[in-house]
C-alpha cells in the first residue's frame, strides 16, 4: 500500500492587491502517491505556479488543507516551513539555479549544509553519490559555466536528490533546454522514478512533456478541469532515440 | 547550520569576489594600520618627552623670587636681581616642611673657566649637597662636597663632561686638579654623570658646581640666593609640598594675608603633565583622523554589502528554498562581513606595527606600540563588521524566497 506524500484539500490562496482580492487557487483537491509520476499542467494565469509555490513549501495556503507526508504546513512557522523544505523537498529550477564559481560537488552538497545532523564526510559521500545517479560522478570538480545546459540540469537534480526527499519538485525544469536534452532529462526523471521509486511533481505548460509523466492534474483559472492517468506513458529513452542522430543546422 | 559550515560558506562566497573581498578589506586594512601607527608615533613622543623631564628630577621644585613689586618709575625687576630668598628660608623649609625630602639654594654667575691654555665659558651653580639628590644626578668619578665645605665656603667644585672635555686634554685626569673660574681657583673633586641635552636642547653637562657660600662670597659676593630647589617625597605629593613651602616662605617673610606672594613655585609634575597634555592631545587628534578612516571603511562594507546582498538575491533564494532559514542566511552575511573586518584587521594591525617600526627606523622617530590600542582598533573593526554588515544581512535573511528566486 503506498502512502500519501501529497495530500490536498479545498486549497484556496488569495492575494490582496491594493482593494482587490485575486482569487488564484479557488479550491483544489488532489492527492499525490508515493512512487507517483505526475505533472502539472496549465497556461499562465492558470494559478499553477501559486499551487507550486504552495507545494514547495515556500507559501501557505489563505484556506485549506496541504499535507506534505502527511505534515499540515498550514500553520507552519517560516523556520519550520523552511525545514520542511530542507527534508522532504528537491526542487528543481528552471534556470538550473547553481551557484556561480562553485563546483558541481559543492552545488550538490549545499542542502546538507543546512541540515546540522550531517557531518562533512557523510555530506561528501552522499553528495558523490547523487552526482553519479545523475551520471556525473565524472564532472565533480567542474565549475557551471563549465558545464552544458542539460548538464548543469543534472547537477541540479542531484542537488534535488541528495537530501533524499519524499518529492521532486520541478518547475519547468526543461524549459531552457533544447528538444534533445529536455527528452534526456526527461528519461533521467522516469529513470529515477521507475528504479528508485522517486515521486515526482512536475510543473510545466508544455503537453509534449506531461506525455512522458503517468498523470497530469491540468489547471485553468484556478482550479483542477482534468486529473487523468496517462494511459500510454511514453518513454522519453524512446522518444530520444527517435530523434534524427545527425542534428545539424 | 553548524558554525564551521557557516565560517565555510561565507569563506567560499568571498573567495568567489576576491577583488572585491580585497577592495573592501582595504579600507579596514587602512584604517587599522593608520590607528596603530598613528598612535604608536603619539604615544612614543609623549613617553620619550617624560622620560626626559623625569630625568631632570620629577619631584622637583623650584622656588624663585617673584617681580611683584616695582622700584622707582615701575619698571619691574628680573627675579635674578631681587633679593627676597634667604638662607633662613631654605633652612626654614628644610625644618618644618614634611613633603620635602631635600632641599638647595641656588646661586649662579655666568664666566669663563681656565685650566692652563684653555678655557671655556660657562655657568657656575653654587648648591648645597642636597642639590645632586634633588636632580638625581651621580657623580661619574670623585666625591661631592660636604656641609662642611658649604660652611668654610671652601674652593671646591664638581664640573660636569662638557668642562672635562673642553677644558681638559684627552686622557687628562680632572679629580684634584685645580682650574680657575673667572680669578677664583677651584679644585675639581668630582665629575658629574652625563644627562645630555634637556628638553629644550640645553646642555645640561656644560656646568660647575660648587657650595653656594662659595659662589655667594668669593664670586658674587650677595648674602642672598636667587633660586631655592627642594625635592618633594614623591611626584604625587609635589601639590601638597607646594602648599606647604609656600606658607613656610609666607610666615618667613612676614606676608599678611592680603598680600601677594614674593616668590613663585614651579614644579617639574607641574611641567610635564603640562608637555605630557599637549602630546596627549595630538595622540588622541591623531587616534580620532585615523579612527574616522576605519568608520569610513565600515562604511565601505556595509555598501558592499548591500550591493552583495542585491546582487545575489537569486542566490538567497535557492538557499532558502532548499531549506536555510532566515537566520541561516543572515548569519552567513553577517561573517562574510566579520571576515572581511576581520581579516582586514589582522592585515592592518601587521602594517601598522610594520610602518610603525619603520617611521622608527628612518625617520628615528620615538615609537611606543601599545598592547591597548591594537586590542582596541581590532575590536573596534570587529564590532565595525557587526554593526555595518547586520543590516544588509538582516535585509538578506527577510527576503521572500518566491520573490527572490524570481529576481533577475
Amino acid at each position: 500500500m503506498a502512502n500519501t506524500i501529497l495530500d490536498i484539500q479545498h486549497l484556496k490562496r488569495e492575494f490582496k492587491m491594493g482593494s482587490e482580492t485575486v482569487r488564484a487557487l479557488k479550491g483544489i483537491s488532489f492527492s499525490v502517491e508515493a512512487g507517483e509520476f505526475v505533472t502539472i499542467m496549465g497556461s499562465s494565469g492558470s494559478g499553477k505556479t501559486t499551487l507550486l509555490n504552495i507545494i514547495g513549501c515556500l507559501d501557505q495556503p489563505t484556506e485549506g488543507d496541504y499535507l506534505l507526508d502527511g505534515v499540515n504546513v498550514r500553520h507552519l512557522s517560516r523556520n519550520e516551513l523552511a525545514r520542511l523544505r530542507n527534508r522532504k523537498i528537491g526542487f528543481v529550477f528552471q534556470s538550473y539555479n547553481l551557484l556561480a564559481r562553485t563546483s558541481a560537488l559543492e552545488n550538490v552538497e549545499l542542502p546538507l549544509l543546512y541540515n546540522s545532523g550531517i557531518s562533512a564526510e557523510e555530506r561528501k559521500e552522499k553528495a558523490i553519490r547523487a552526482l553519479e545517479a545523475v551520471k556525473l560522478s565524472d564532472r565533480l570538480d567542474h565549475l557551471p559555466n563549465q558545464l552544458s545546459g542539460g548538464q548543469q540540469q543534472r547537477v541540479a537534480i542531484a542537488r534535488a536528490l541528495v537530501n533524499e526527499p519524499v518529492m521532486i519538485l520541478a518547475d519547468e525544469a526543461t524549459g531552457n533546454l533544447d528538444t534533445r536534452t529536455s527528452y534526456e532529462i526527461m528519461s533521467l526523471l522516469q529513470e529515477l522514478n521507475r528504479q528508485q521509486g522517486k515521486t515526482i511533481v512536475f510543473v510545466t505548460h508544455e503537453p509534449d512533456i506531461a506525455a512522458f509523466s503517468q498523470r497530469t492534474v491540468t489547471l485553468k483559472d484556478g482550479r483542477v478541469i482534468r486529473d487523468a492517468k496517462n494511459m500510454n506513458v511514453r518513454s522519453a529513452r524512446e522518444a530520444l532515440e527517435s530523434l534524427p542522430v545527425n542534428d545539424d543546422y | 547550520m553548524n558554525v564551521l559550515n557557516l565560517f565555510r560558506i561565507a569563506w567560499k562566497a568571498l573567495l568567489r569576489n576576491k577583488l572585491r573581498a580585497f577592495l573592501t578589506m582595504l579600507g579596514i586594512i587602512i584604517g587599522v594600520a593608520s590607528v596603530i601607527t598613528m598612535v604608536a608615533i603619539g604615544e612614543g613622543s609623549k613617553q620619550s618627552i617624560r622620560d626626559q623631564l623625569s630625568g631632570m628630577g620629577s619631584n622637583m621644585i623650584n622656588i624663585r623670587p617673584s617681580s611683584n613689586f616695582t622700584v622707582g618709575g615701575g619698571a619691574r625687576l628680573g627675579a635674578s636681581s631681587l633679593q627676597t630668598l634667604k638662607v633662613e628660608d631654605v633652612n626654614a623649609i628644610k625644618n618644618d616642611a614634611h613633603f620635602i625630602t631635600a632641599v638647595s639654594p641656588g646661586v649662579s654667575s655666568n664666566g669663563q673657566v681656565i685650566n692652563g691654555a684653555l678655557n671655556w665659558p660657562t655657568s657656575i651653580q653654587g648648591v648645597s649637597p642636597d642639590y645632586l639628590s634633588i636632580r638625581e644626578w651621580g657623580l661619574k668619578d670623585g666625591i661631592n662636597f660636604t656641609d662642611n665645605d658649604v660652611k668654610t665656603a671652601a674652593k671646591v667644585c664638581l664640573i660636569g663632561q662638557t668642562i672635562v672635555e673642553n677644558v681638559f686634554t684627552n686622557g687628562e685626569n680632572p679629580i684634584g686638579k685645580v682650574i680657575r673660574f673667572g680669578k677664583i681657583p677651584l679644585k675639581v673633586i668630582g665629575i658629574l654623570t652625563e644627562k645630555g641635552e634637556n628638553t629644550f636642547g640645553q646642555d645640561q653637562d656644560d656646568v660647575i658646581l660648587a657650595p653656594y657660600t662659595t659662589v655667594q662670597k668669593r664670586i658674587l659676593a650677595i648674602p642672598y640666593v636667587q633660586t631655592i630647589y627642594a625635592s618633594a617625597i614623591d611626584e604625587k605629593s609635589s601639590d601638597t609640598a607646594t602648599k606647604e613651602v609656600t606658607a613656610i616662605l609666607r610666615k618667613q617673610h612676614k606676608l599678611k594675608g592680603s598680600d601677594e606672594d614674593d616668590f613663585s613655585i614651579r614644579t617639574q609634575a607641574e611641567l610635564i603633565s603640562t608637555i605630557s597634555s599637549t602630546s596627549e592631545l595630538l595622540t588622541v587628534l591623531l587616534a580620532a583622523i585615523a579612527g574616522i578612516s576605519l568608520v569610513v571603511g565600515g562604511i565601505g562594507i556595509m555598501n558592499i554589502m548591500y550591493v552583495s546582498v542585491t546582487e545575489r538575491t537569486k542566490e538567497i533564494g535557492l538557499r532558502m528554498s532548499i531549506g536555510a532559514r532566515g537566520i541561516d542566511i543572515l548569519l552567513q552575511f553577517l561573517v562574510e562581513a566579520i571576515l572581511i573586518s576581520v581579516t582586514g584587521g589582522i592585515i592592518g594591525v601587521i602594517l601598522g606595527i610594520s610602518a610603525s617600526q619603520l617611521v622608527n627606523m628612518f625617520l628615528k622617530w620615538p615609537i611606543l606600540i601599545s598592547d591597548s590600542s591594537i586590542l582596541l582598533s581590532f575590536l573596534v573593526c570587529a564590532v565595525t563588521g557587526v554593526f555595518f554588515g547586520y543590516y544588509p544581512a538582516q535585509k538578506a535573511s527577510r527576503l521572500d524566497p518566491i520573490e527572490a528566486l524570481r529576481y533577475e
